[in-house]
């Protein structure tokens, strides 16, 4: 097991399987919130569900609609349980600061450096700590 | 207290230097909505990497457009705790027509019209000017070269940016309106002249001086630089000194539509750009692009699925029908009739509406056929959601986006050719327009 220390976007503690993906997404038209399945057919992870997951991801990309649809699913329990990214992201951060406030839903975001989020793998255990301590 | 929220969120964050008035808001004294606002704005300038806020001096919001309860949650929570707005505030599009409330019934989907309406009611309660509106720059007052401002809806961040010489970012849902509530925004981005600095350069030189007259040029031109530019902001060099802002905007909302361009240059056109090494700041272009005949036609074929064949709709004014739009239309349209089998829908703002209204176009319009839409866009009526077959549009963002939101296959032209084809109820081509010549080819 390894620890790296990350940086908290949005403080929240969970563990649970890793979903990790290849590309940056858009969750506005991208992605499904009721059911918490990737949409974008030109994305790597078409088809598979975040629910419930640790999302490991590079990022968001592109519109304005994204915090929307990601609190939305956050709201609905169909998105992921925690997410980690490679860069902060100020889309996500607001959509997990602003569903902790409204419902009481901490889904922690962690900023990790890109060498410790390189070490990352797909879909085996991982825990993030209220500290921001990430451990695979 | 400043060391406690920042000690209360852990990680290692750059120092934001925060005023008075941030701190007051960040305490709690001014209510729980000012509060999170300031607290969203000050970890969106951490997570950016800048050490202060700027103040804002108006806003343009997208949170008003419904795509869920949390939407709705959030407002009321703002409403309910003191979130009225700080800075004047207009709104974007919603999801529906208020004005028009047979385009989009009830029972099509009773949540989201419901809730859409609900949220668009709040948002007015927020102290927002409810122009509904994707445009907003053609509404009367509108921010000058300089000005600190936020904006959401992509052609109009592009639009203020580039052709007003405004200055922001693309803020996300709750971004936007947290910025409108604290009048505060990360001094991030193109919030900074160094962000602004011109990157590639397109060079337009070499297209037929015919084509950049037109109007369709402008839309291919804007679908080139969103899918050549990446992340990088793009110069044009060679448009002609008649370029309007109705043709500035087809460039905005195409490059926006088509990648993600937020300000582009336009050497001796925009207000940044006076000179090419004031588009440059001194510097040089990092890549150059030569326009090429090729480059417009493939762009340009992107846009229409068929030259031909039975016409189901028309839809202009994406982004909202300017009033110089409606006037170049008024003399193509007067007097004749939109074929019986084609709806032909024409997109714009509820002021832009009393406008043309004031000048006795609503009912020439109305008479040859034609349905106006205010508030929102044609992409979320179900009315044009229901069409099934040929579309045809001169905009380039709605060519780009319709076949995926809507399941329609799509014509683009010019208006001449949008308003021959919807009176003859097939697709008509200007053969001048689509000679290969005139787009500079053999």
């Amino acid at each position: 097991m390894a620890e790296y220390k990350g940086r908290v976007l949005n403080k929240g503690q969970v563990s649970g399987d890793v979903l990790l993906l290849d590309e940056p997404l858009s969750f506005w038209g991208g992605y499904d919130p009721e059911t918490g399945v990737i949409l974008d057919k030109q994305h790597p992870q078409v088809g598979l569900v975040m629910t419930g997951k640790i999302v490991v991801m590079p990022g968001t990309r592109g519109s304005s609609g994204t915090p929307g649809v990601l609190g939305e699913s956050l709201r609905l329990g169909t998105g992921p349980l925690g997410l980690i990214l490679n860069k902060g992201d100020i889309n996500v951060t607001a959509a997990a600061m602003i569903v902790s406030t409204l419902y009481n839903i901490d889904c922690p975001v962690i900023e990790l450096d890109v060498d410790a989020f390189a070490q990352l793998v797909d879909n085996i255990p991982l825990s993030i700590s209220l500290e921001g301590q990430v451990t695979q | 207290m400043i060391v406690h929220f920042l000690t209360d969120i852990g990680g290692d964050f750059i120092m934001v230097n925060l005023s008075e008035y941030d701190r007051r808001l960040l305490s709690g004294d001014e209510g729980k909505a000012k509060q999170l606002a300031m607290q969203v704005m000050v970890r969106a300038a951490e997570v950016s990497g800048v050490d202060r806020l700027v103040d804002v001096s108006m806003a343009h919001v997208n949170s008003c457009f419904y795509s869920g309860q949390v939407g709705v949650d959030f407002a009321e929570f703002l409403l309910k705790e003191g979130g009225t707005v700080a800075v004047p505030t207009l709104t974007n599009v919603g999801l529906i027509d208020l004005l028009h409330p047979d385009l989009r019934p009830e029972k099509s989907n009773q949540e989201a019209v419901q809730g859409a309406r609900k949220l668009m009611a709040i948002y007015e309660k927020l102290g927002c000017e409810v122009v509904w509106t994707c445009a907003p720059y053609q509404l009367k007052e509108r921010p000058r070269l300089g000005d600190q401002i936020v904006g959401s809806e992509s052609n109009a961040v592009s639009f203020y940016n580039s052709v007003l010489g405004a200055r922001t970012n693309k803020y996300g849902d709750f971004l936007d309106i947290c910025a409108a509530v604290t009048g505060r925004a990360p001094y991030a981005g193109l919030h900074r002249d160094e962000c602004r600095r011109g990157e590639v350069l397109f060079r337009v030189e070499g297209v037929p001086a015919k084509l950049r007259e037109e109007d369709i040029f402008y839309h291919v031109l804007g679908i080139i630089l969103g899918r050549e530019s990446g992340t990088s902001i793009p110069v044009i060099e060679g448009l002609p000194q008649s370029v309007n802002e109705d043709q500035l905007k087809a460039v905005s909302a195409a490059g926006a539509a088509s990648g993600s361009v937020s300000l582009f240059h336009a050497i001796g056109i925009t207000p940044e750009a006076a000179s090419y090494d004031d588009a440059f700041q001194g510097g040089e272009p990092v890549r150059v692009v030569d326009v090429t005949a090729e480059m417009l036609t493939t762009a340009r074929d992107m846009l229409s699925h068929a030259n031909s064949g039975a016409l189901a709709a028309v839809c202009l004014g994406t982004p909202h029908f300017s009033l110089t739009e409606f006037a170049k239309l008024m003399p193509l349209i007067r007097g004749r009739k939109v074929n019986s089998k084609v709806n032909f829908f024409i997109s714009t703002s509820r002021f832009i509406l009393a406008d043309v209204e004031k000048q006795g176009w609503l009912s020439e319009l109305e008479d040859a056929g034609v349905r106006m839409v205010v508030d929102t866009c044609t992409y979320f009526t179900p009315v044009v959601n229901g069409v099934e077959g040929r579309v045809m549009t001169n905009s380039g963002k709605w060519a780009y986006y319709a076949p995926g939101m809507l399941d329609v296959s799509v014509v683009f032209g010019s208006m001449e050719e949008c308003v021959e084809s919807a009176v003859q109820g097939t697709v008509w081509r200007d053969e001048r327009l689509w000679d290969s010549e005139f787009w500079g080819g053999e």
